[in-house]
């Protein structure tokens, strides 16, 4: 599939093979009206293999996050069936309210009115933690 | 206002200054007796404990100051389903300064979000215990000096032990430390411990099962139990539980000036033989803990 065969849109390019569903539940893409596109062990020169995820539609995601979940992702941005901007995602210090902490002892599981917080601890892997308990979020 | 919820939360100098202030106050009780009249302390405990919270209590008495709070959730608004925040916001209005234990890990961060005076982390479940490694630092401090130049010795659950972790991590940031990791290979030191706090600090250590051959270099023991519920296997526990109880022919190996540290309770990871070699040095440091408890409150509530 080529990225120019949509019109208006997103494509996330370069994810790690096996985790393209993880990050279209993650955008909550489930819930969108437009095409979705989940390509998946596709081959690639430089990984190997990859997943694609193509959204027909102007959306306004919050796609920076995305390098909590693989930082190898590019994000292609297409307008009028042209590829307008080309970029890698970036490594966020700190993520609020979009990552679920999943240790059933952290505060977060029972407290009800606090925000999810998790700050980058290691940028070489991309690891995060959760600011309350430390669990690593994987 | 400052908060203790993690024990990184305190610069080396800033502990430096509290077991100087814990030190003057073994030294001359007199001059404290009055510091905190007038000052109430509240304990929100959550779950059990019988050293940490009796310690803030006794420290807070001997302050000149008085305490409240409760010893069990049951017996608090929790038990009707109140937040940890509510009840932060709610005592902060009754108490000058807070100490909390929890069973949930970062409970007392949500509540120094809401609170209106400095909350101690007394225990969040398997998370910080940073008034454990003060009473740890300041026991060590009074028994060898200072903590230069140390080889520390850390036996048993060393992957599951959060008293572990923190005094790794606040040791790590003096100089000439050494440190040698003694445990089941099951129960090492998690590997992001390991890399934050030695080998990205260039801190000499040696990992090792045996206990025995790790005793005459050691010149601080941190005992620590080997816990049943961790192992897969009954047998594989049996076998390991028994190579690290330390009894009085393993203290023989050790140096004359060794101290055994342990952050209690026990079960039978340390012989009851070997309390009455002078170099036991957990009941003290039991003890300890009630002045370094006591600096620490000073240091929060800002009286000179």
């Amino acid at each position: 599939m080529r990225v120019d065969a949509i019109k208006n849109g997103i494509v996330l390019d370069h994810i790690e093979a096996g985790r393209a569903l993880e990050i279209y539940h993650l955008l909550s893409l489930d819930k969108v009206s437009c095409p979705v596109a989940i390509l998946t062990n596709v081959s690639s020169e430089k990984m190997g293999k990859k997943d694609i995820i193509k959204i027909d539609g102007a959306l306004s995601l919050p796609l920076e996050i995305l390098g909590v979940i693989s930082p190898s992702i590019t994000i292609v941005l297409v307008e009028d069936g042209k590829v307008r901007e080309k970029r890698h995602v970036s490594l966020p210090k700190e993520v609020t309210d979009f990552l679920r902490c999943k240790n059933p002892r952290c505060i977060t599981s029972t407290e009800q009115g606090i925000h999810h917080r998790f700050h980058l601890t290691g940028e070489k892997n991309a690891v995060y933690r959760c600011v309350y308990c430390d669990a690593q979020w994987s | 206002m400052r908060h203790l919820i993690d024990i990184m939360d305190f610069s080396a100098a800033e502990i430096d200054e509290l077991i100087a202030t814990a030190t003057d106050i073994v030294a001359h009780p007199e001059k404290y007796r009055e510091k905190c009249r007038y000052k109430k302390l509240a304990t929100l405990f959550f779950e059990p404990s019988t050293r940490t919270r009796l310690s803030f209590e006794a420290a807070m008495m001997e302050l000149g100051g008085q305490v409240l709070g409760f010893s069990e959730a049951s017996s608090s608004s929790a038990a009707k389903g109140e937040s940890v925040a509510d009840t932060a916001a709610i005592v902060s209005g009754y108490a000058d300064i807070i100490a909390m234990r929890h069973p949930k890990e970062g409970a007392p961060l949500v509540a120094a979000s809401k609170s209106d005076v400095p909350i101690i982390n007394a225990g969040d479940g398997g998370h910080f215990h940073p008034t454990q490694t003060l009473t740890d630092l300041f026991t060590i401090h009074l028994e060898k000096g200072s903590f230069e130049n140390l080889t520390v010795g850390l036996c048993g659950d060393l992957k599951f032990g959060r008293t572990v972790h923190s005094l790794i991590a606040a040791l790590s940031r003096y100089t000439g430390i050494r440190f040698v990791l003694i445990s089941p290979e099951e129960l090492k030191v998690p590997s992001y411990v390991k890399n934050t706090y030695i080998k990205e600090k260039g801190i000499p250590y040696k990992q090792t099962t045996s206990l025995d051959e790790a005793m005459p270099e050691l010149d601080v023991l941190y005992m620590t139990r080997v816990q049943r519920e961790r192992f897969f296997n009954e047998e594989d526990y049996l076998r390991l539980r028994d190579s690290y109880i330390l009894t009085p022919e393993k203290m023989e190996k050790a140096k004359k000036d060794m101290i055994v540290l342990h952050p209690l309770p026990r079960v039978n990871e340390i012989s009851t033989e070997v309390d009455k070699d002078p170099r036991a040095a957990y009941f003290r440091q039991a003890k300890n803990g009630k002045f370094i408890r006591m600096a620490l409150i000073l240091k929060l509530l800002e009286v000179d």
